[in-house]
């Protein structure tokens, strides 16, 4: 037995006609990042503003972010997603149901990754927000209110952004694992990547080209969004502790 | 309004609890192993010693750059075969939990790697700087004084990730292995009853990653005060 | 950076040399009678086909084919005490399991094309289908033209994707086609109103329609799109076991047995639930009972 490679498969045409497996997989990509980035900025979005919720005095809203947090960290990704894209459709009343399933299943599929996605990522940024803005020494904001500052200034112009910069490297990773989560997607039938790939293996029986086509392309997109992150980091760490300066 | 139909879950239980067992088995090994490697990739990364820090930064960014599905993937396909040929174990043995656990301990140990990374640069280089000048070596200031002040900080962090693993394990269904997820989806698929089935599963995991948080934070408030 | 990119290419070495490692292997009746073992690869929802009933034991149309290969090769090599291993596969990784040697033969709802034939090998055919729809009675769909403008699903993989892909494109129907990820979820999509249809080989559509709230809502319509030959895949270039198990197979075929196994699963009550899938044999499968042969469909 050997395995028959055949790497021109990729510009092989696919069965339905107007264009090439390589075409399936391109078209693959663009969904992967059109998702990852716009569940990015919901998770940027919800999560800066719950991660701050975390940290101010009213009990109320640090119950409402802790709540969130809580939820969506605790229950998988794979779950979470089937639940909002299967599950939320029929507990929702009927005509908001109906209305939700009546429109183009791409964009179904899409957007309840999309929100999954983000609501996910959110609780994680999230509580990097609120241990970035906990990491500071309490006279900062005690700093900041006895110049006068009201709470939200201290946020907006002491606390947040020392709390940002140090918080630069664990966000790198959350907004790497956005698009690694994003596979996930290919649960539920949208056309990512990985499931462009899957796809590859049905059509064509060739799944080492196709596994290693699609873990090649991540690796790219990886190592493209690295050195983006890179610079970010650089340009923002605080000078003094170890790692920092210099 | 959906038809709830549960009666598929008591008959259901037995499988459900050995496919926990098999998701807390690998959680426990690659949590244990993941600490121990990423802790040595950390300090060979910042230890300023080319080949080493070279070493470690390509195997964290190898396995960050990989969605996770796609490592078990690999490995399930890759370990059978080089277990054959390095340990001679005949192939008829059942791989698919060994590779899983592999494949988890190797790609936890990257994630670790990066937590205890942030923790050692999150102490004061004064800290490093005042255990060198009272004498001690590298290792020593990295041992008794950086090490221990880095992991105090870093404990819930690296709890949550093991909370997280957790959660993770149930991507082993790509080499279908039937851990608590895989056996949920497997009883819910042969008897159409889905939607049940994966809303218990998400319950199940709420319980039991949520009491785990709780307890985390008790123990972070304890560490602090 | 230059070393990372050098580890990468090493990583990626080390993946593709993995098959071509298998390549060592002496024939599979070798390796199963060294090992005394044989290594069954089976599936897990396929109803009726390869399935877990409600014990967690393997069953189904395709697994007690199997179970008779079994037999004939512990006949064969004389092993009387051959140790059975099973892996459960899926659609995605059947094909390298086989290859890599996990697996040496997996009876389940595999299709038979010329694709698949450059990778490993079929048995005889066990089985044939035709790709149709199964619909909501009440939805007034009776074919193919009626899906016109509406959502259909289908299981990501299938060939019934190829096929309901190309006849939206070629006669321009303005299909809205969901790929779900197995059957599973396909029928999850139909039942809650997500789609009109479900495209898929009509026995395992018939074994979706056993496991719905309401059994009796459910009909399979519409003319067959393709017919497909189910085979048992195993390793190519071994005559050898692939010999001995058409062998088995024929026999099975001939005295009557096959058609025993067939009204168990597709005839009578079948576990877990105890439903009756009440599927006649089509005069395909006849005819291959007949005349039993590896030809493709396609």
């Amino acid at each position: 037995m050997s395995y028959h490679w055949n790497w021109s498969v990729f510009l092989a045409q696919v069965p339905s006609g107007g264009t090439t497996y390589l075409g399936w997989m391109l078209s693959g990509l663009a969904t992967t990042l059109a998702l990852s980035l716009s569940a990015w900025l919901i998770a940027l979005a919800v999560g800066s503003l719950m991660g701050v919720l975390r940290t101010v005095p009213g009990r109320w809203l640090s119950g409402i972010a802790a709540l969130y947090v809580e939820l969506f960290r605790n229950i998988p990704l794979l779950v979470q997603l089937f639940i909002w894209y299967f599950v939320l459709p029929e507990i929702l009343p009927t005509g908001i149901g109906n209305a939700y399933k009546a429109i183009n299943p791409m964009l179904q599929q899409f957007t309840a990754a999309m929100i999954c996605l983000g609501l996910f990522t959110g609780a994680r940024v999230c509580e990097q927000v609120r241990s970035g803005i906990d990491s500071l020494p309490r006279g900062q904001k005690y700093a900041g209110l006895a110049l006068g500052f009201s709470l939200p200034q201290t946020y907006r112009h002491v606390l947040l952004p020392m709390a940002f910069r140090i918080i630069v490297p664990p966000l790198t990773s959350e907004f790497l694992n956005i698009f690694k989560n994003s596979a996930v997607a290919s649960t539920i039938g949208l056309l990512e990547l990985a499931a462009e790939g899957r796809q590859l293996v049905d059509y064509t029986a060739q799944p080492y080209e196709s596994f290693i086509a699609v873990t090649l392309t991540f690796m790219m997109l990886n190592a493209l969004v690295m050195v983006l992150m890179h610079r970010v980091e650089g340009r923002t760490r605080v000078p003094g502790y170890i790692g920092g300066g210099s | 309004m959906y038809e709830f139909d549960w009666s598929s879950i008591p008959g259901a239980l037995p499988f459900l609890w050995a496919g926990m067992k098999t998701t807390l088995e690998i959680t426990a090994l690659a949590v244990a192993v993941g600490i121990v490697w990423g802790t040595l990739l950390a300090i060979m990364r910042m230890s300023g010693i080319r080949l080493l820090s070279w070493f470690a930064a390509g195997y964290v960014n190898l396995f960050r750059s990989i969605p996770l599905v796609m490592v078990l993937l690999w490995f399930f396909l890759i370990v059978p075969a080089l277990m054959e040929s390095v340990f001679s174990i005949p192939r008829t043995s059942d791989t698919r939990l060994a590779s899983a656990m592999v494949a988890f301990a190797l790609f936890e140990a990257a994630y670790y790697a990066e937590i205890i990374r942030a923790g050692i640069q999150s102490v004061h280089k004064g800290q490093m700087g005042a255990a060198l000048a009272l004498g001690m070596s590298y290792g020593q200031a990295m041992r008794l004084v950086v090490l221990p002040q880095a992991f105090r900080n870093m404990v819930p962090l690296l709890l949550t990730q093991g909370i997280i693993l957790f959660q993770d394990t149930s991507l082993v269904y790509v080499s279908s292995l039937a851990d608590f997820f895989g056996a949920a989806y497997k009883v819910g698929d042969r008897d159409g009853r889905l939607v049940e089935l994966l809303l218990f599963a998400g319950a199940v995991y709420f319980l039991i990653c949520f009491s785990a948080s709780l307890l985390v934070k008790r123990f972070q408030k304890k560490v602090i005060a | 950076m230059k070393s990372r990119r050098l580890f990468a290419a090493a990583l990626v070495c080390s993946f593709v040399s993995c098959p071509i490692l298998a390549q060592e292997l002496g024939g599979t009746l070798k390796k199963i009678k060294d090992s005394n073992t044989i290594a069954l690869g089976h599936r897990e929802s396929s109803i009726p086909f390869s399935y877990y009933d409600d014990k967690q034991q393997v069953v189904g149309y395709s697994q007690e084919l199997m179970l008779k290969v079994v037999d004939a090769v512990k006949a064969d090599l004389k092993l009387l005490n051959l140790q059975i291993k099973l892996t459960p596969v899926t659609s995605q990784n059947r094909i390298p399991l086989v290859q890599n040697g996990t697996v040496d033969i997996e009876c389940g709802s595999t299709t038979n094309n010329a694709e698949r034939q450059k990778q490993v090998a079929f048995s005889d055919t066990i089985f044939v289908i035709g790709t149709r729809l199964l619909v909501k009675k009440s939805s007034g769909i009776g074919d193919f033209a009626d899906l016109a403008g509406k959502n259909v699903v289908t299981t990501a993989g299938t060939t019934s994707e190829r096929l309901i892909r190309k006849l939206n494109e070629d006669r321009k129907m303005g299909m809205n086609i969901i790929s779900a990820k197995d059957h599973g979820e396909a029928f999850l999509t139909l039942e809650t109103g997500r789609a009109a249809a479900f495209m898929m080989d009509d026995a395992l559509l018939a074994g979706e329609m056993a496991k719905a709230r309401h059994p009796a809502d459910w009909v399979i319509v519409g003319t067959p799109q393709s017919r497909e030959a189910y085979g048992c895949m195993m390793r190519k270039d071994d005559p050898a076991f692939k010999k001995l198990v058409d062998g088995a197979l024929a026999r099975v075929m001939a005295s009557g047995e096959a058609e025993r196994i067939y009204k168990k699963w597709f005839m009578s009550p079948i576990p877990p639930k105890g439903l009756n899938l009440n599927f006649p044999m089509s005069e395909d499968v006849a005819q291959i009972f007949k005349h039993p042969n590896d030809r493709a469909f396609e």
